[in-house]
């Protein structure tokens, strides 16, 4: 013990005298704990935000009842089951805006609430239940809801239509963005006397289905509890691309470690040769190393995970509202973390500072207590090196082959980003080695001789920074490829898609009736085209099935990736279908293919005559003629519609429709408002993206100034006796900066088809996996311009203070080189 | 004290192996002193270096202190190096983040034998005391050897060893360093073993010997 503490002491002092090389591992360790935590927490807060949206009011696996036709039903319904003993329980929901912020009220029944509702232990508080039937009432909301809000208990907030909430009250177990009233509240709040949103079973042993029918008839269908479950299905592609995202930053952060760790090595390595002589065993120069290590890993992991905590809420709001605008899910926006999470992020920097220390670990003990003083040892074998970094690239892409061989899915298209960017991380160094050797070859003056000769030198020292540089460079030209070809796409596809000057939603069928048949009836409106929808299951898959009627709206405009030579005229003429992409591709489906798609009484056959893009939508949805969606799909939500109107005329018609039907009208909105909303929802997906992609290239610019740094005193060694043979030290500066920007050219070169590699890989395998669709493929010249200055911008701060000070050295601590030469 | 018998070392090369001792025997007893010269490549340093447990041999014995140390474990013989064997080397092997102080004391320190007067004696014996914070790096060669022969004392050794150590300094520099290393020697009764291609240097040890061809000639 006592000799592993001493040698722990020396092995200590050395970050005493080099706290500039102690803070890069910590900084390093700190930064790839972070960004790997922060989108772990992310993913944490959404996940918890489901479970609890999803268990709050039925506590989970509990089937409910909802309008067969879709829309609401009248509560005297639920009246007579409960009369007729069915066990259930009301729910109305629906939306309400409480200053500027969309607020989902939940109205409920807490004595029928089934009893495993983590709301329901209000029922055991006899002064809450009073409260929440008698006087004014109350409201409920979670403490992070409040907080969004910026209301405190008590408070009584109006919505924008003038009503009065009751008074607020904490609940920790309401889910996040939701308001839990009292069921009549919520049909004052919400507009709906009289009405329910659905009915939660809550006894599935004493429920009978006969009972139900025969009191209701075919007025409500029964819902299985696993359509919630579809939220966690449907956004698994998106936490799976954070979690990439994620994971490959926390690699170019151990590059950081890896090369700090190595070069500290290095740096100790007479050290721990003296330290072997003097009589300190292996296995305890091993345990003082493993030692150092976890004090390392406490003190950044535990800074990086406050980080990762600070990432996190940053992040949180954007990916908040990308989550509730593709999906509907409604997340905090306040984190809340549990243990685990600290503990998991704590173990994360430890498996990264062990993976980085491992090989100086490994060497350390194997180390011969002779050999002494030989700290370039490792580089003897740099011939040896390259080779080997050659052999494993082969072996990275010959295995990047074979995931491609093995399959398009999302873990193949992963494993193969992955293992190309391996393989050109390991043949980059063979490249400028390779790159360096020929211009050593053609330099004729000694000088350049030299710059060339040290350059191969330095390629070993530096090549995890390069490494981590050409990944993040690569990494910004493959994701801002996709993202910009999915603007760009996204921007045209939306142009044609929305062509109708209003969209609205009726509260019930029967209000939409009321609104279409006043709609005829008005000279501005060209045409009403209803866009009524049904749900089906297709493959396991949820479906929507939208109608469409004929018109030039369709015709003239609605994109089509692929279509049969009569598309239109069958849809509306046969049995025929258009698929949404992801669709077809999720099925296999092509032109001319068949589909039996289940309907409200048989399958119905259809011929697929065209498939359309259908970008954002996490669920599958088929287009069929208008008439046979009413005829096959009895419960079609007959509420959907869009308008053509005079586009001078938009503004006066939604404005009329307003004041003539008030809350018969769910929502109405225009055309630029759905573009804006469209284009909002696609700016915050990729802010996120766009952001750890930012991080990611900040990482390995602090990676590549790390390295120089840590360097720096060992170049000083190299560069003195080339000064004391005469050449200045403004000239060496100058040369040692050269030197660097051109290795980061030379990463940056090597990044560009690297990065086309990788859009390719994130447009025809990831996205087509993660989200059904294929983009086309684009190439920005303009952003690999912008990239390239940037790797020549960070090479150059990078190496800004180590040449900064090599040029200012005295002559003194250049000759020191000399006389502390071993 | 120190009997060493029949020891053999080869080292491999791509021609095959290479014999550097082909059966050295000697015998070092308390408080004396012995030199060993010969050629470069002679194999001074190999025998400094399996007589301080350094490196293993490929046969025969050395026994230090009734310890036969080429039949102990690595562990073990770590064990004998931190706490029977001081050790001057010619590049002087200190560590450098280490201060003259803290290096002074650290071998006595992993050894558990760490006596604070003893490190104040052999501060002022060497002349380091207004040195004592600084680092290797601020320190000339000579002072540096200094410090080197004062970590090695620090741990009160059994036994010796010294290879090269005044190689790397001017001749008045090095006989001054070797004059306080003799003087620790005979304060301190333990055995002195000494690798020099300097015949004046080995003169001033009690008896000396010379490595020819893997094998010991009395001088």
């Amino acid at each position: 013990m006592r000799e592993t503490l001493w040698t722990l002491a020396a092995l200590i002092s050395h970050w005493r005298r080099r706290p500039g090389n102690l803070a890069t591992l910590v900084l390093g360790l700190a930064i790839a704990t972070a960004l790997w935590s922060g989108v772990q927490a992310l993913n944490a807060q959404a996940r918890n935000s489901y479970d609890a949206a999803a268990t709050a009011i039925s506590g989970g696996g509990a089937r409910t009842l909802v309008a067969a036709r879709g829309g609401l039903f009248d509560q005297e319904l639920f009246v007579r089951l409960r009369r007729a003993g069915v066990t259930v329980s009301p729910v109305l929901e629906g939306a309400v805006r409480i200053g500027e912020k969309n607020i989902r009220i939940i109205g409920v029944e807490p004595v029928s609430l089934p009893r495993r509702s983590p709301i329901a232990h209000m029922r055991s508080r006899a002064d809450v239940l009073e409260e929440f039937f008698t006087g004014p009432g109350r409201s409920f909301a979670a403490p992070q809801t409040l907080r969004r809000l910026d209301l405190s208990e008590g408070a009584q907030p109006q919505t924008e239509r003038g009503q009065q909430l009751p008074p607020l009250a904490a609940l920790a177990e309401a889910p996040p963005g939701a308001i839990i009233v009292d069921i009549g509240v919520a049909q004052r709040l919400l507009d709906r006397p009289g009405k329910l949103s659905r009915l939660v079973i809550t006894d599935e042993e004493t429920f009978d289905e006969s009972r139900l029918k025969r009191t209701a008839g075919d007025a409500l269908r029964l819902v299985a509890p696993d359509d919630d479950s579809d939220l966690a299905r449907l956004t698994d592609s998106f936490h799976l691309n954070l979690t990439a995202f994620g994971f490959l930053a926390f690699l170019v952060g151990l590059f950081i470690v890896h090369a700090a760790y190595g070069l500290a090595f290095e740096q100790r390595l007479a050290t721990l040769r003296t330290l072997r002589a003097l009589g300190v065993a292996a296995p305890n120069l091993i345990a003082a190393m493993a030692f150092e290590i976890g004090v390392l890993t406490l003190l950044a992991g535990g800074a990086g995970v406050l980080g990762g905590h600070a990432i996190a809420q940053a992040l949180l709001p954007d990916v908040a509202k990308s989550l509730e605008s593709l999906y509907g899910a409604q997340i905090s926006d306040r984190l809340a973390l549990d243990a685990r999470w600290w503990l998991s992020g704590l173990a994360m920097a430890g498996a990264g500072a062990a993976l980085a220390a491992a090989s100086g670990m490994t060497k350390a003990l194997r180390l011969p207590a002779l050999s002494f003083a030989r700290p370039m040892a490792w580089r003897g074998a740099h011939h040896r090196y390259l080779r080997r970094q050659a052999a494993l690239a082969a072996l990275a892409l010959v295995a990047a082959a074979g995931a491609y061989g093995f399959g398009e899915g999302l873990a193949s298209g992963f494993a193969i980003i992955g293992l190309a960017l391996l393989a050109a991380a390991l043949i980059l160094p063979v490249g400028l080695a390779g790159a360096l050797a020929l211009g050593e070859r053609f330099a004729r003056r000694p000088l350049a001789r030299w710059f060339f000769a040290d350059g191969r030198q330095e390629i070993s020292g530096l090549s995890l920074a390069l490494m981590a540089l050409l990944v993040a460079l690569a990494t910004n030209i493959g994701v801002g490829g996709m993202v910009e070809g999915f603007r760009q796409t996204f921007d045209r596809w939306l142009d044609a898609r929305l062509v109708a000057e209003i969209y609205f939603e009726a509260a019930t069928p029967a209000d939409a009736r009321d609104i279409e048949a006043w709609a005829r009836t008005q000279p501005e409106i060209a045409a009403i085209l209803p866009v009524w929808r049904a749900k089906t299951r297709i493959g396991g898959w949820p479906v929507d099935v939208v109608g469409m009627t004929p018109h030039e709206t369709y015709t003239a405009h609605f994109p089509l990736i692929d279509a049969a030579p009569d598309a239109w005229t069958a849809l509306h003429a046969q049995d025929a279908i258009l698929v949404s992409e992801q669709l077809a591709r999720r099925l296999g489906l092509a032109i001319g293919a068949t589909l039996d798609i289940p309907t409200s009484g048989q399958d119905l056959r259809a011929r697929i005559v065209g498939v359309f893009p259908d970008y954002g939508n996490p669920k599958g949805q088929l287009r069929i003629d208008h008439e046979k969606l009413k005829r096959y799909f009895d419960n079609a939500s007959g509420v959907h519609y869009s308008l053509r109107v005079d586009p001078g005329a938009t503004a006066r018609v939604i404005e009329n429709m307003q004041q003539r039907f008030g809350g018969k009208i769910a929502r109405i909105v225009d055309q630029a408002e759905v573009k804006a909303l469209s284009t909002d929802i696609f700016e915050r997906t990729f802010a996120v993206t766009t952001a750890l992609n930012t991080l990611t290239l900040i990482v390995s610019g602090v990676a590549l100034f790390a390295s120089l740094l840590t360097l720096s005193d060992m170049r000083r060694a190299r560069i003195a006796p080339v000064w004391a043979f005469g050449a200045t030290r403004r000239k060496l500066a100058a040369l040692e900066m050269a030197r660097v920007v051109a290795f980061a050219a030379g990463a940056a070169a090597f990044a560009i088809p690297l990065g086309l590699f990788m859009t390719w890989c994130l447009v025809a395998i990831v996205n087509v996996a993660a989200f059904g669709w294929r983009l086309p493929f684009h190439m920005f010249p303009a952003q690999w311009l912008a990239v390239f200055l940037i790797a020549l911008g960070a090479a150059f701060f990078a190496t800004l203070v180590p040449v900064v000070r090599l040029a200012r050295a005295a002559p003194t601590d250049l000759l020191r080189v000399f006389s502390n030469e071993r | 004290m120190l009997r060493v018998e029949g020891l053999q070392k080869s080292y491999p090369t791509p021609q095959g192996r290479i014999p550097v001792l082909r059966g050295v025997d000697f015998t070092l007893a308390t408080g004396a002193s012995l030199a060993l010269t010969g050629e470069s490549g002679s194999g001074k340093s190999t025998l400094l270096h399996l007589v301080g447990a350094l490196d293993d041999a490929d046969s025969g014995e050395i026994v230090l202190d009734g310890v036969t140390l080429t039949r102990l474990s690595e562990n073990a013989r770590a064990a004998m190096r931190r706490e029977k064997i001081g050790v001057v080397f010619q590049q002087f092997n200190l560590i450098p983040s280490l201060t003259v102080c803290e290096n002074l004391g650290f071998q006595a320190r992993l050894a558990g034998r760490y006596d604070p007067s003893w490190q104040e004696e052999l501060t002022a014996r060497l002349g380091l005391a207004t040195l004592a914070a600084r680092y290797p790096e601020e320190l000339s060669g000579g002072q540096q050897q200094r410090v080197a022969i004062g970590r090695a004392f620090a741990v009160r050794p059994r036994l010796l060893l010294a290879d090269e150590p005044t190689g790397n300094l001017d001749e008045a520099t090095g006989d001054a360093v070797m004059a306080l290393a003799l003087d620790l020697v005979t304060a301190t009764g333990c055995a002195f073993l000494m690798a020099t291609h300097s015949e004046r240097l080995a003169g001033r040890l009690q008896r000396r010997v010379r490595l020819e061809a893997g094998l010991l000639a009395a001088q």
